[in-house]
Formats: C-alpha cells, sequence, structure tokens
C-alpha cells in the first residue's frame, strides 16, 4: 500500500470516528436538556418520548400536563367576558396596575387577532374577528425557549408542565423576555407595592428587579381548584383547562370535537393553549 | 509597576479629572437606579434591552478586536507589533470591565448576580457569555502583566506564559460569538435569528477595535512621545480596511435575503432602522438617523484610511478615518443592532425606546470608568516603555 493511500485512510478513519462522536455527544446533550424533537432518527423519538409528555411525543398518561383551550367565538358573544378574566387573574396574583404604560405588567390580556396570531395575516377578515378580541396569556410551551435562555433556571418547566417563575432566584437579567416568541413576560421596572390595589395575601406580592407572568394557577391548580380565569368565566366554557395527557379529560374531548390551532406552532415550542377561532 | 501611574503632567491629572467628574455623575445616577429599579430607564416590557446591553455587545467586540495585534504578533511572527500587542491587550481589559459593568447596570436584581455561578445552567448561553468574558479577562490581564514585567527586566518572558498567551485568541473569537449565541437562538426574533450574526459580530468587532487602537496610538505618539511605528500602524489599517469590508458585505447579505424573499419578518427591522416602519398609520422611525450616520461614516471612515494620500499625508486624516468607521460601528452594533431588533414586538406592536438622562448618564459613566482604567493601564505600559528607552 503506498504511502498517499495509508494516509488517506488514516484520515478518512479517523475523522469518520470523529464525526460518528460528535454526533452522538450533540444528541446526547439534546436528549439531556429535555427538548422533544418532531424529527430525528427513529431511537431519538422514543427518547424524547419517555422523556417529554408533549403533544409533539406521545403523552404520558401517568404524568398531567396542563393546558387550556380558548373558544374565541364565546368572547365574541359576550364581549364582557374578557374584562371579567383579566380582572380576576390581575386580582388573584396582586398583579399592579401602574398609570404609566411603560411600566405595565400584565399576565393575561385582551388583543386582536392580528396581534395573537401575525404569523397569520388575512386582508379578508371576517368581521367578528376584526372587531372582537381574544384573550392571550403565557403559553406554557412544552418546549419553552424563556427555559432555555434562563441563566439561573429561575425560570423552570414542571413536571405538570407548567412554566414557573422563582422570584427569590430571577437576578432580573429579562434574556427570557427576549426569548419570549409571544411577548408573555413582564418585569417589574419599580416597586410594584404600592400599585396593587386590596392585595390578596394568599399570593406572594412582587419584588423589583424580577420577571412574572401567568404560572396557569399553579398554587390553586395544587389545591384542586380551577385557574382564576377559567372560574371567571362561569358555565359558558369560553375557557377550558384540564389535563393534556389523559385521554378522558374534559379538555381532549373538546380538543377532539373541535379544530384548534396554536400561536406559532412553526417556532416548535409546542404550546400549551389552544384556540378555537 | 502601578507607581507609573502616579507620576504624570498637567494633562494627565486633568484628563483623569474630566473622567472623574463623568463617574461621580454616574455613581449618583447609579444609586438613583438602585433605588428605584430600572424604571427609572426607558426600558419597558417592549423594548426589555436598551443602551446597557447594546454598550456591552459593542464592547465585547472591542475586546476581542485586541485579538488583530496579537495573533499577527504570536502565530505570524509578525515584528512589527511587538511593541503594541499590549496596547491591544490593555483595551481589552478596559473594555471587558465595561462590560461587566453594564451587565451589573442592567440587572433588575444585582445583588443576586453570583445566582449565575451558583446555579450554573449551561443551557443558557449567558451562562456561557459569563465563563468566557471572564476567561478572556483573566488571560489577557495575565499576559499583559507577566509579558510587561518581563520586558521591563529587559528578560524573555516565562516560557509558560506563551501558552496562555496561545490561548487568549481561541478565548477572543469565543467571546464575541457567544454573545452573538445570546441573540441568534432566540425564536421569533426575525432580525437576530440569522447564521450570520456572529461573523458580522466578528468583522465588525476587527475592525472597530483596531480602528480604536489605532488612534490611541496616533494620541500617544502625540501626547506622551509613544511611536507604534509605521508599519504597525499600516498593518492594523490594512486589517481594519478588510474587516470593515467584510462587515459591509455582511450587512448587505442580510438586506438581500430580507427584500428578495419578501417575508415581512425578515424586512421589518432593516426597514424600521434605515427607512422607518408604517404601522397603523403612523411612520416609527427614530433610529434611521442613527442608521444612515453608521453608512456615511463608514465610507467617509473606509474613504479617508484607504486613499493613499489622506492614509499616508498626515496622522489627523488617519485618525478621523479610523474614527470615523469606529463610530460608525458603533451606531451599527452599539445601537441599531440590539434596539432594533426588539420592534416590531412578537404580538406586532410597535414601542420605541428613548433613553432617560439617567440611563445616558450611567451610560457615560461607565465608558468614563473604561477610558480611566485604559488611560492608568496605558500609561504603566508606556512607562515602562520609557524606562527601557532611557
Amino acid at each position: 500500500m503506498d504511502e498517499k493511500r495509508r494516509n488517506f485512510l488514516k484520515v478518512a478513519g479517523i475523522s469518520t470516528l470523529a464525526g460518528l462522536g460528535g454526533t452522538a455527544v450533540v444528541g446526547r446533550l439534546v436528549a439531556g436538556s429535555g427538548i422533544a424533537h418532531a424529527s430525528g432518527s427513529a431511537g431519538h423519538e422514543v427518547e424524547a418520548a419517555k422523556k417529554s409528555s408533549g403533544h409533539g411525543a406521545a403523552p404520558d398518561p401517568s404524568v398531567n400536563r396542563y393546558g387550556m383551550v380558548i373558544d374565541i367565538k364565546k368572547f365574541q358573544q359576550d364581549p364582557s367576558l374578557g374584562e371579567k378574566i383579566v380582572a380576576a387573574c390581575h386580582s388573584v396574583h396582586n398583579v399592579p396596575q401602574f398609570p404609566e404604560k411603560k411600566d405595565e405588567i400584565k399576565w393575561i390580556w385582551m388583543t386582536q387577532f392580528e396581534n395573537a396570531f401575525p404569523e397569520k395575516p388575512n386582508v379578508y377578515l371576517d368581521e367578528a374577528t376584526e372587531e372582537h378580541q381574544l384573550p392571550i396569556l403565557c403559553n406554557h410551551c412544552d418546549s419553552p425557549p424563556c427555559v432555555r435562555a434562563c441563566p439561573t433556571k429561575a425560570t423552570f418547566r414542571n413536571k405538570d408542565g407548567i412554566v414557573m417563575m422563582d422570584y427569590h432566584r430571577c437576578i432580573g437579567c429579562r434574556f427570557c423576555m427576549a426569548a419570549c416568541p409571544y411577548g408573555s413576560r413582564s418585569f417589574n421596572w419599580r416597586d410594584p407595592a404600592e400599585f396593587v390595589k386590596d392585595a390578596n395575601h394568599i399570593y406572594p406580592r412582587r419584588m423589583r428587579g424580577v420577571v412574572e407572568k401567568c404560572n396557569f394557577c399553579d398554587e390553586r391548580v395544587g389545591a384542586g381548584k380551577l385557574p382564576a380565569c377559567v372560574e371567571a368565566c362561569g358555565e359558558s366554557k369560553a375557557l377550558v383547562f384540564g389535563n393534556l395527557n389523559d385521554p378522558n379529560s374534559e379538555i381532549r374531548k373538546v380538543l377532539k370535537e373541535n379544530h384548534t390551532i396554536q400561536r406559532n406552532p412553526s417556532l416548535g415550542t409546542l404550546p400549551s393553549v389552544f384556540y378555537i377561532v | 509597576m502601578f507607581e507609573k501611574a502616579l507620576k504624570g503632567n498637567n494633562y494627565y491629572w486633568m484628563w483623569l479629572a474630566f473622567l472623574g467628574f463623568f463617574i461621580a455623575v454616574a455613581a449618583v445616577c447609579y444609586l438613583r437606579q438602585y433605588f428605584y429599579g430600572l424604571g427609572l430607564t426607558g426600558m419597558s416590557r417592549d423594548v426589555s434591552w436598551g443602551l446597557y446591553i447594546s454598550q456591552f455587545t459593542f464592547l465585547v467586540g472591542v475586546a476581542a478586536g485586541g485579538v488583530m495585534l496579537v495573533l499577527p504578533y504570536y502565530i505570524h511572527n509578525f515584528k512589527a507589533f511587538g511593541k503594541i500587542t499590549i496596547l491591544g491587550e490593555f483595551l481589552a481589559i478596559a473594555s471587558l470591565l465595561m462590560c461587566l459593568m453594564f451587565i451589573m447596570a442592567d440587572l433588575g436584581q444585582p445583588l443576586r448576580g453570583l445566582n449565575v455561578m451558583l446555579y450554573p445552567t449551561p443551557g443558557s448561553m449567558l451562562f456561557w457569555d459569563m465563563c468566557v468574558l471572564w476567561g478572556y479577562l483573566i488571560l489577557n490581564a495575565l499576559c499583559g502583566w507577566v509579558i510587561l514585567t518581563a520586558e521591563r527586566k529587559q528578560v524573555h518572558p516565562p516560557k509558560w506564559i506563551y501558552f496562555f498567551v496561545y490561548l487568549s485568541i481561541p478565548f477572543a473569537f469565543s467571546i464575541h460569538t457567544v454573545t452573538a449565541m445570546l441573540y441568534c437562538g432566540l425564536p421569533g426574533r426575525h432580525f437576530w435569528l440569522s447564521a450570520i450574526i456572529a461573523p458580522r459580530f466578528l468583522a465588525s468587532a476587527f475592525a472597530a477595535g483596531p480602528a480604536l487602537i489605532v488612534v490611541m496610538a496616533l494620541i500617544l505618539k502625540k501626547v506622551a512621545n509613544f511611536d507604534a511605528g509605521k508599519e504597525a500602524i499600516n498593518k492594523m489599517v490594512t486589517i481594519i480596511i478588510y474587516a470593515a469590508l467584510a462587515n459591509m458585505f455582511f450587512v448587505g447579505l442580510e438586506f438581500f435575503v430580507g427584500f428578495y424573499s419578501n417575508i415581512p419578518g425578515h424586512k421589518h427591522t432593516l426597514q424600521y432602522l434605515f427607512f422607518g416602519l408604517e404601522h397603523h398609520g403612523h411612520i416609527y422611525n427614530n433610529l434611521v438617523p442613527f442608521m444612515w450616520g453608521f453608512v456615511v461614516l463608514f465610507f467617509v471612515g473606509i474613504a479617508l484610511i484607504s486613499h493613499p494620500y489622506t492614509r499616508k499625508q498626515s496622522d489627523l486624516w488617519l485618525g478621523l478615518g479610523c474614527a470615523s468607521i469606529f463610530i460608525a460601528f458603533w451606531l451599527d452594533k452599539g445601537i441599531g443592532f440590539v434596539l432594533g431588533g426588539f420592534v416590531p414586538t412578537p404580538i406586532d406592536e410597535i414601542v420605541e425606546y428613548y433613553p432617560t438622562f439617567n440611563e445616558l448618564f450611567i451610560t457615560i459613566g461607565i465608558w468614563a470608568t473604561g477610558f480611566f482604567i485604559l488611560t492608568i493601564l496605558y500609561k504603566i505600559a508606556i512607562g515602562v516603555e520609557h524606562e527601557i528607552e532611557a
């Protein structure tokens, strides 16, 4: 075997090994970060399905994964509903009301279709959608970019699918706000204490300098209650909350019976909030 | 060696006092911000990063730019850079300290800053940015100091230091790459979500950093009797020209992708930055003058440093050319890139950002602190240089 060929084989062999090793390392890193991937080799998919309880993979009935269905038509029929759910959420969680828009903090709010779904522009939007507003809130993504970005794990994905905030660990770098593709996060630009009317003493107030957002009423859900906004809807069923992993849950029935959409699902975030248009 | 910083003429002390004034103003402004919160800035939930983070991003580039002296000298044995490599290393130290101050100024809870180390999160790019910034800072301080000490004693630097010198080269590239990754890995921010961000950052850094060093070298020639040498300056200008052109090429590619593909999300921020963006009957354009300032200053700068007449005729033209390039790329990266990325918001609204006076004074004060540190470091380096010559 001549020298050139030997060298070529050596180099080829080493680079193949390095290539294989490299993919394996990358694969492990990706799997380790708990992100479910829609594409990828068959082996990866099985692993991802085991790790993740998302709808991008097969649901795991032994773990809860909370989600919400929002029926936009119900909000069009009863325009007062929007105000009710926002007020209920913001009073339960001591969300401050600032006089200046610059300081604004919001967990759930009403907005136009074009703002909630900017990736679905439509010049010939129907009148009802054009005239009415719909609620938006944190999507509690199954693959949340905010959690990936946070440098201190102050925002994290609970095993029941709720994306939570640790107000005592947050350093206020606001990387999560830049990372959130739905604009769901707010920051305490100043001390909120004086701007909370009739504080609810069951839920803590925040200090200045930390990020906050909708927590899917984790504290109420844990106590067996429905989220405040869902409760505020009364019997209208405009909001349906439940366990996405339980095939017999009400939310799964609603999802089975209606065509639903999610906000910008092409980003691969796997939102847990669904809209009936 | 610090004693060298304690002896200087009147101009030296007046310059330090001038910087000290802005530092004092910034200290008061920072205390106000510390006790009130970041609400004293112009930032909001829609534009959640402002001047602090944009200055940080630009200065990481200035710090990385120092490698354009270290690399040719240590890897290619380009001897002419021998005398001024230390200027690059010390500029990196001052820039990195400014970066860290800007980060601290931007934190909502600065006292919790150590949480990044107490709860290390390798999935977060900010964690890696902290690692490489501190790494590069320590490497530059170590290499700069050891080599300068050896120079003073007129002996060869110890062999082990070269390991760290060579290590500092990939670190320089990594600090700006990781800083680019803070932005280009975020879904839903179209302007930042581009694979060319890291190369573009490096290109503008390798122009802006050396441009500042040339300006500094020309000033030192006037005020401190320190001559970097014609050959070194010429080579640096060549580096600046190519790096600046590469940056503009990358900016042009962004325009092509946005406007030829005609995808609205890819175009919006570019439209907002350069032409103003129409939204519900209102045109938003508060960054347009800065961006055209960037383009004009780039052409002025590149003409001044490329044309043989202005390049060789006088230090004044050369200095003005380099300063133009530096300011141009500051407008591009230190203003447009970060602030523009927030327009439009993920929910298709437009909120324009205007910094407050308090915020501006803190920003100016941190720059002044950086130049204060830089002045002292350069004073030491040049003091050693003069001592050897004497």
